[in-house]
């Protein structure tokens, strides 16, 4: 009885109610398996508009992207652009995560809609793998204009938003990025195949102090002279 | 042999009309003056009666809001050139015929351009997109040609023997002889070519002189015709005369789009690309509105020209309208061809983001778009720099440092609580510190401590505490 099942179930044509649809998209993998398993594609989806929610500035909502800006400048050799970031993004940590620094583009502008043309721009160069812009009191027709764009040019476009209030939005992946303990919990808000998986929880923490190998004191104390640097 | 006539029948009106998309009634008078004579005007002026001949007052009497502006020679000698100069992409013998006749040798290039009749529409394309009007016909001599576009016939004849009978038929006018001849010619009823050529050739000569016999046996090929080749400038230079003032900078790319036409035109007989345009707006009581466009990398590409001027345009402040626009080209490169590939490759989306790079920078500002690169140096606000975009490092033989992906542009002082740092909440020192002392050399030397710190909210943060001075606490970065 089992197996009789089991072959109606892995009939393509039977959609589980909490399954994602396969969708056939080109897409450039996250970076952190967990997280490629709930987005459609296996991936960030090229050619659409992604939006990320961070509660705060600071949780770890730019490094789960790191490791796909990684693979998109140096084995893709594509070029990545970021647009209007809030703070100096810091070129040696951008390195140390991988990011080719030949294949960056930073662009400031004076005012919201010269950022806006500014994404659109990049977006149908063709020439860019993806965008990140972090734009703040923007309109429901703007974000649609950049999903256009990003499906014009084939571009992964990022937009970073924060999350104060979630608008409605025609975005294709909509993620929703906060904090529990020390872990970056990501929850799928929208997606194209449907469905709403089970939020997923990345450990960056210890992937950063991984790399730096340096002992984590789990109490907060005061500033004693711990072991030094390497 | 074969020559290819392109003559320019209301040069002297095209020189100024256009450089507007407008449709009033412009006439060109034959002198500045108030006595002048009317020399050539615009089908809206002449749908009000105007005719070329007309003294000036009358003409300004039928049409009141006629423009009336000065025939200018030197322009039209120098439209003459830039157009050769255009031509020069299809062929490389190309030679000028004042007061308004190019002509180009096209017998070799017919292979290259698939055939006359397609050379002959690229062309005539090529010309209607610089604003000039413009007849067009072919022959085996170059008078030939010349004549047949005077007389306005699409002539297409290639075999000289083809040529009698339809030069035959043109008027005796078109050979643009002194008055007094015509007249006698008309007198004795001669009124084509092919009378003039049954009359006895030394009666002509000693009643006309020999200017008439010499330019039929030129036209008709017994005699050859050798005509000098035009030589093109080093660098291009041209001008545009706005017939009124324009403020708009959609009206000003209208006029710039023909002067870029011509320098792409240029480009391509010469082999080379721009990479740094001067442009210069004329005004009336001040002195020129100047700017440069600096290209990233030397093109040729007309569409992307016009695209990068459009958003320079956008972003230019003019003081009072504009009343000629002038284009100089202050930086040629050598622009190799090469082998375009089926897909998509690296060099393509190199490509692709110089032009996205040109373009933000047009309508942005100069500094707006930038790269970032990583210095050697300790000091974490010296550790990095903004470049050229393309020009950062991309191999990575640095130590694995800890740095966070945001740093703030000057550190921000902490407040402390019971010697502990707070920052939107107590502050938990998880791992450091990290002595950074350096920078002696220069007068900017550091003594800090850093930590890495988690806020309540459980965000990472990069603090140092100050070794010299007060001692206090720092925020320097968010670990993104």
């Amino acid at each position: 009885m089992a197996s009789a099942l089991d072959l109606v179930l892995q009939n393509p044509a039977v959609w589980r109610g909490n399954g994602c649809a396969w969708v056939a998209e080109p897409s450039v993998p996250t970076g952190f398996p967990e997280l490629d398993v709930v987005l459609p594609g296996g991936g960030w989806p090229a050619g659409a508009l992604t939006e990320i929610y961070a509660e705060r500035p600071g949780i770890g909502e730019l490094q789960i992207v790191m490791p796909a800006m990684a693979r998109l400048t140096q084995v893709a050799e594509r070029w990545v652009t970021l647009v209007a970031p809030p703070y100096l993004p810091y070129a040696p940590a951008l390195a140390a995560h991988g990011v080719n620094l030949s294949r960056l583009l930073l662009v400031q502008a004076p005012a919201t809609d010269e950022s806006l043309w500014a994404c659109e721009q990049a977006l149908r160069a063709g020439g860019c793998g993806a965008v990140l812009a972090w734009l703040t009191h923007i309109h429901e027709r703007a974000v649609k204009r950049l999903q256009l764009a990003a499906e014009a040019g084939g571009t992964l476009a990022l937009l970073f938003r924060s999350a104060r209030v979630i608008p409605a939005s025609p975005a294709a992946l909509r993620l929703h990025v906060s904090k529990a303990e020390s872990r970056t919990v990501v929850r799928v808000l929208k997606r194209r195949g449907g469905g709403l998986p089970a939020p997923v929880a990345l450990d960056l923490h210890s992937i950063l102090v991984g790399r730096i190998g340096m002992p984590r004191a789990p109490a907060p104390g005061k500033a004693r002279a711990l072991e030094a640097l390497p | 042999m074969l020559w290819l006539a392109l003559h320019f029948p209301v040069l002297a009106l095209d020189v100024f009309a256009r450089g507007t998309r407008e449709t009033g009634p412009l006439a060109i008078a034959s002198s500045p003056g108030n006595n002048a004579a009317i020399f050539a005007c615009n089908p809206p002026a002449r749908r009000r009666g105007v005719r070329p001949g007309m003294p000036l007052a009358a003409a300004c009497a039928l049409a009141s809001d006629l423009k009336v502006l000065a025939r200018d020679a030197a322009q039209e000698r120098a439209a003459l050139e830039r157009v050769a100069a255009w031509a020069l992409q299809f062929t490389p013998a190309v030679s000028i015929s004042p007061p308004a006749e190019v002509l180009l040798e096209i017998a070799g290039s017919l292979k290259l351009f698939d055939g006359l009749n397609r050379l002959c529409a690229r062309l005539e394309q090529g010309i209607a997109e610089l604003g000039y009007g413009t007849a067009l016909a072919c022959a085996p001599t170059p008078l030939a040609a010349q004549l047949f576009a005077r007389a306005g016939l699409p002539a297409r004849i290639q075999h000289p023997d083809a040529l009698r009978p339809g030069l035959g038929q043109l008027p005796v006018d078109v050979l643009g002889l002194p008055r007094e001849s015509n007249t006698l010619l008309a007198n004795v009823g001669v009124r084509i070519l092919d009378e003039c050529l049954r009359l006895p050739r030394d009666g002509l000569a000693r009643r006309l002189g020999p200017g008439l016999l010499d330019a039929l046996d030129r036209a008709f090929g017994h005699v050859p015709d050798p005509r000098p080749n035009f030589i093109p400038p080093a660098n291009f230079t041209a001008a545009l005369a706005l017939p009124a003032p324009v403020h708009e900078a959609q009206a000003l790319l209208f006029a710039a789009r023909r002067l870029l036409a011509e320098l792409t035109g240029f480009l391509s007989a010469t082999g080379n690309g721009v990479q740094r345009l001067a442009l210069a707006l004329s005004h009336e009581d001040r002195a020129d509105t100047r700017f440069t466009l600096n290209l990233i990398a030397a093109t040729r590409d007309l569409e992307h020209l016009v695209t990068v001027l459009r958003e320079r345009l956008e972003r230019l402040a003019l003081p009072c309208a504009a009343t000629a626009i002038a284009l100089e080209s202050e930086l040629l490169l050598p622009l190799p061809l090469r082998t375009l590939s089926f897909l998509p490759d690296a060099r393509g989306h190199a490509e692709a983001v110089t032009r996205l790079i040109e373009r933000l920078r047009a309508r942005l500002s100069e500094d707006a778009v930038k790269g970032l690169d990583t210095t050697a140096d300790y000091r974490p606000e010296n550790a990095w720099r903004t470049c050229e975009p393309g020009s950062g490092r991309s191999a990575q033989d640095t130590l694995p440092l800890t740095r966070p992906l945001w740093l703030l542009a000057a550190p921000r002082p902490l407040r402390e609580i019971s010697s502990m740092p707070h920052y939107q909440g107590p502050l938990a020192l998880l791992a450091g510190p990290e002595r950074i002392e350096s920078g002696w050399w220069d007068g900017n030397d550091i003594a800090r401590d850093y930590f890495i710190a988690r806020n309540p909210a459980h965000a990472l943060l990069w603090v140092y505490r100050e070794r010299r001075g007060d001692g206090g606490w720092y925020l320097h970065g968010f670990f993104g």
